[in-house]
């Protein structure tokens, strides 16, 4: 699987208990929120145009997911089960490289 | 075993440097001072080690630091008092929820207006609900050996949960009794050092504590709560009989049961004003009055059965509240009046409200309480069921 | 993830992430961005407490953690003191505190636990000189429960309880200077920071976990859904923050302040950039604007001055 978090978001699941016996004495957590995609919140979806994009990495560093990622090939790609759509990737990319397409559900 | 005599904030400072605390957070507040005074001249003498001590800026920051300082696997003591005690209320039940064994000991004091630093239950009877146990020592020996049982009792794997041990103001924070000491082998053996159910220096496996829990589950860690207080009461027992088997001192009762074998009329209360009872009770006796004393040793977690077995063989019960609750009545009255609700076991009870605001109780007023109560039993029906006792009338 | 030698090259902050995505903060969460920083800059080895505020939401709700760092929820008020007791174990218990491979212990509350509730706690952890780090995340309102006034919000802006109405809006006092009151205790080191520039946030975290005592960092963290602004423009908000002087980023340290570039150099931009992009200004008339203009620049000429006598 090719994202940022990658065995730790394939690893990650939903924790329910059914008996008072599972659950653990105090309410120390056990997973991670990687098991939460928060992909359906999105009404715009950033899409990459590789040829206009120089791997500046300032979408990458400016996710507040985060949901963007560093492909082997340099080039950025976002994970989609996480991101929320918010944009702020596409305005601060100074190629134009992202745009944000509205998502038809 | 050395002996020593010293004031009830003293045997307090004592059991914590004897129970190795690893960090401590204070503030001041009349008459629990003396307490943290003490602490921190063993620092500065050298006589601890491994010893944080952080003066904070208030009694809510106190708890704050020590809930942090425990959730990061110390052990961790604190004092306060009344006003101090109210200010922590949230911290009381921040402590409780994520289940960290602070020891705390709170002298009991007056709540203001008008201002007072007198005796009076009503501070630490106001944090009944915040999940810690309550121990209320009679006497300065008390004061001392609670609190190396409260560590002992708290950090249990089964249970978990702050312990509050609570004694008067004055009549015991400043008054030098005998008080026998442990040598520190024998504490060190009695009290290991803790082992905490979590740590936040655990990176391999690092966790949140106390995030936010959603109707789907906030219930079942209440429960939780409830399970380890009951698991308590067991553990309780379990550590006061060692330590009575150890030191000669049994702790293996939670109520205190004084000549009450084959009493008609048993006088029941909590803390210094016990002694007083239980010296009246020898004169009473004397004087061919069929009286007890059962003194409440842990209000939480509250010790049910056994009330239950002391109601079921005596005629009548004064319960004498050195606090009030507004609107309602003394607190131990309504709660021992609640237990035994439910149960075949159904004395006459009376509530006497007594030494509010460090007001005396003398054995002259035990013995006034002892005629009322026999008169009360005779005619088999209360004149009153809350009797302001020292009201001037 | 192992990058490739030459794209780890290009990347200005550390590729490793500490923060889970899947967490629950709204669109364009400019506190959610600060705590990914903050957490690939310190990475496992620290401790973390926050008290009420957005971030405890965004943290994860139980069963679930966003950090992968032990992290502590605590009461509002509390920050200060329960940093300073996680502080005091550590050293009880005989762990390295701060430095290369030691311990960070690390406070992290919002600008009301921190500018108004939780300002005691705050006071006390600097006086008593603990060896941690506070981190106040300044979204210049109470958003967690709503959007409703702290004493960061600036002049003129719109919260739920100092509404813009007909005749008036209620929002007339300037923003407090939590760094002003920082300072005073002289603290180890103290800083203002942005999420517009983490390059210059993980220098100064990177201070922070070095220098001895303790440290407090104001980061200037946009709230698109408060600030009633398009999700897309958080970065670009924070960096008008910094251009118009609004919220310039400085330093202090021995008694020494230092202006931190990108801070205007020469005129400040106007700060109607800043404003126009957010809908909670919009109450304000133009002499409004000229009335929080006017603080901006004074409070940014003082601030050169301090810099220049105290430089």
């Amino acid at each position: 699987m090719n994202t940022l978090f990658r065995e730790k978001k394939a690893n990650a699941k939903k924790i329910m208990f059914k008996s008072i016996d599972e659950y653990p004495e105090v309410p120390i957590t056990l997973g991670t929120t990687l098991s939460n995609f928060t992909g359906d919140w999105r009404n715009f979806m950033p899409v990459v145009d590789e040829s206009k994009c120089i791997k500046c990495y300032i979408c990458w560093k400016f996710c507040p997911e985060p949901a963007i990622y560093i492909k082997e090939d340099g080039y950025i790609a976002v994970d989609y089960d996480y991101c929320k759509g918010c944009g702020v990737c596409a305005n601060e990319c100074p190629t134009k490289a992202i745009t944000m397409v509205r998502e038809e559900k | 075993m050395p002996k020593k005599v010293i004031s009830g904030n003293y045997a307090a400072a004592y059991a914590a440097k004897h129970a190795r605390v690893e960090v401590v957070a204070a503030y001041p507040i009349t008459p629990q001072t003396s307490i943290i005074e003490k602490i921190a001249e063993f620092i500065a003498n050298g006589e601890v080690e491994n010893l944080e001590y952080v003066p904070v800026e208030s009694e809510h920051s106190a708890m704050a630091a020590c809930i942090g300082a425990s959730a990061t696997g110390a052990r961790t003591f604190t004092a306060t008092s009344a006003q101090g005690l109210a200010l922590m209320h949230e911290m009381l039940h921040w402590a409780a929820g994520a289940r960290l064994p602070v020891v705390m000991v709170n002298v009991n004091r007056a709540m203001a207006p008008p201002w007072s630093v007198w005796d009076d239950q009503t501070d630490s009877l106001a944090q009944r609900d915040t999940g810690w146990l309550q121990f209320y020592a009679e006497n300065n020996q008390e004061v001392y050996d609670g609190v190396l049982m409260a560590f002992k009792i708290g950090e249990h794997e089964k249970v978990n949960l702050p312990v509050m041990i609570i004694e008067s103001a004055f009549i015991l924070s400043h008054t030098y009794d005998v008080v026998d000491m442990l040598e520190q082998e024998e504490v060190d053996e009695f009290l290991p050092p803790r082992k905490p159910l979590y740590s936040l220096t655990d990176f391999d496996n690092p966790f949140s504590i106390g995030a936010l829990g959603t109707p789907a589950d906030y219930y079942e860690f209440r429960y939780k709560i409830a399970k380890a207080m009951e698991e308590a009461k067991k553990i309780i027992k379990e550590v006061g009989k060692e330590f009575g088997e150890k030191f000669g001192r049994d702790y293996s009762q939670m109520i205190e049961l004084y000549k009450t074998d084959d009493a008609d009329i048993v006088f029941m209360g909590m803390g210094s004003l016990m002694g007083t009872v239980k010296e009246a009770v020898e004169i009473l006796r004397s004087e061919g009055y069929k009286v007890g004393a059962a003194k409440v040793r842990w209000f939480r977690p509250f010790p049910r059965e056994e009330l239950y077995e002391l109601a079921k063989s005596v005629q009548g019960i004064a319960v004498l509240d050195r606090n009030f609750s507004f609107g309602q009545e003394g607190i131990l009255f309504n709660e021992a009046k609640g237990v035994l609700y439910n149960t075949g076991a159904k004395p006459i009870m009376k509530n006497y409200i007594v030494g509010l605001g460090g007001r005396d109780l003398t054995v002259n007023d035990v013995r006034k309480i002892a005629n009322n109560m026999k008169k009360i039993i005779e005619k088999g029906e209360l004149d009153k069921e809350i009797d302001w006792y020292h009201l001037k009338r | 993830m192992e990058l490739p030698a030459d794209v780890k090259k290009r990347l200005t902050l550390p590729a490793e992430e500490h923060f889970y995505a899947g967490h629950t903060a709204c669109q364009g969460c400019g506190a959610a961005l600060g705590l990914r920083y903050v957490l690939k800059v310190y990475g496992n080895k620290t401790i973390f407490t926050i008290p009420a505020c957005c971030s405890t939401i965004i943290a994860g709700p139980w069963p679930y953690s966003a950090f992968n760092a032990p992290l502590f929820h605590t009461a509002f008020e509390t920050t200060g003191a329960v940093i300073g007791g996680i502080e005091a174990a550590l050293k009880a218990k005989g762990y390295k505190v701060k430095g290369e491979d030691g311990i960070m212990v690390v406070g992290w509350a919002g600008d009301g636990g921190t500018a108004d509730i939780g300002l005691q706690a705050l006071s006390g952890f600097l006086e008593r000189g603990h060896d941690g780090l506070y981190i106040m995340y300044d979204n210049e309102a109470y958003m967690n429960t709503g959007i409703q006034r702290s004493s960061s919000t600036p002049y003129g802006a719109w919260t739920t309880n100092t509404p813009g109405g007909k005749k008036h809006f209620l929002e007339r006092k300037p923003k407090k200077k939590v760094i002003d009151i920082v300072i005073a205790h002289k603290p180890a080191y103290a800083a203002t920071a942005s999420v517009a520039y983490p390059e210059d946030f993980m220098r100064k975290l990177k201070k922070a976990k070095t220098i001895k005592g303790p440290s407090f960092i104001q980061l200037f963290a946009p709230c698109p859904t408060g600030w009633r602004a398009p999700t897309d423009k958080t970065i670009e908000l924070a960096r008008l923050a910094v251009q118009t002087a609004y919220f310039p980023l400085f330093e202090y340290e021995n008694g020494k302040y230092k202006i931190n570039m990108p801070s205007p150099s020469k005129e400040p931009k106007s700060l109607e950039d800043f404003i126009k992009l957010q809908g909670r200004f919009k109450y304000m008339t133009k002499e409004d604007i000229q009335v929080l203009q006017e603080w901006v620049l004074s409070e940014w000429e003082e601030l050169k001055k301090k810099a220049e006598i105290f430089g």
